[in-house]
């Protein structure tokens, strides 16, 4: 029995004081379930930029998790904007932050990259005027 | 360097998790950017910032820190408050500004990149 475990989370977008609140529970969660820290901190900032992403870019959206025996899937999705130029997004420092967002410690354009980094796999789907949707994987073992 | 010993440098007020004032820290950063924080941070415990926003808190809850002190006499909401206390986050205030507070805690003994220094 190898039943993986799933966890849905709607993110606010209206609500900015709000967002990284899914990101917190998760790392609750992963704790509870006794993975290891350096998993748990992978996920979670991965978890945690996505997050923020949706709220400050897309206004709002939906995170799922899934834990499964050999990896964690992590699959966010809105319906924002849209990226235009995903390569574009993916730089260090590229970043459509208003000043508003940057007064609140955000929008450096180090993100997407830190997704990136933090996860084994990422992939970006995102089509301009309806949505984008992130899927990220992070192996357990 | 103890958390206490810190607070008695700062000249600091403990808003939070006093039961953890005994805990060892070895490195720390000053930012007010969260972006930064996250991308940029490695074994860091202590966060001193400027920024006040429930942000703060969750940013160090996600890098695993132990404590944030808020610089320039900024005072965080209660909510706040709450989010530190369910992660057992000390937080304390200073009146210093973010330059002098991280000075003092680096000539102490505080470092920023624990890994240069082992
Ligand atoms: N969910 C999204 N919907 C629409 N646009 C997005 C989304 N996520 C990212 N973007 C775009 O990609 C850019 C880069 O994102 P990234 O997360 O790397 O930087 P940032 O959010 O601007 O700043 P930081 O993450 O450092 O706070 C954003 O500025 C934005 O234009
Ligand atoms: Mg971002």
């Amino acid at each position: 029995m190898s039943e993986e475990l799933v966890f849905h989370f709607d993110v606010d977008g209206e609500d900015f004081t709000s967002a990284g609140q899914a990101s917190v529970q998760i790392k609750k969660i992963l704790r509870r379930l006794g993975l290891s820290p350096e998993i748990i901190r992978r996920v979670s900032i991965a978890m945690y930029e996505g997050e923020i992403n949706m709220v400050i870019h897309a206004g709002g959206g939906v995170a799922d998790v899934r834990v499964f025996e050999d990896y964690i899937e992590l699959v966010l999705k809105d319906k924002g904007p849209g990226i235009s130029d995903i390569n574009k997004a993916m730089q260090e420092g590229y970043s459509t932050a208003t000043d508003t967002i940057r007064s609140l410690g955000f929008g450096a354009g180090m993100g997407l990259p830190n997704m990136k980094r933090y996860s084994d796999t990422m992939e970006i789907n995102s089509v301009v005027g309806e949505g984008t949707e992130i899927k990220m994987r992070v192996n357990i073992r | 360097m103890k958390i206490s010993t810190m607070k008695d440098l700062l000249d600091a007020e403990v808003l939070c998790c006093e039961e953890n004032l005994g805990r060892h820290v070895y490195s720390a950063c000053g930012c007010d950017l969260m972006s930064d924080v996250l991308a940029y941070v490695k074994d860091q415990a202590v966060l001193l910032t400027g920024l006040v926003n429930p942000q703060v808190i969750r940013t160090a809850e996600m890098m695993d820190m132990v404590c944030i002190v808020f610089v320039r006499s900024k005072l965080p909401t209660e909510e706040m408050l709450n989010l530190a206390k369910d992660s057992g986050i000390v937080i304390m205030q200073t009146k210093k500004r973010l330059y002098e507070a991280c000075g003092i805690l680096y000539s102490n003994g505080l470092v920023g990149n624990k890994a240069k220094n082992e």
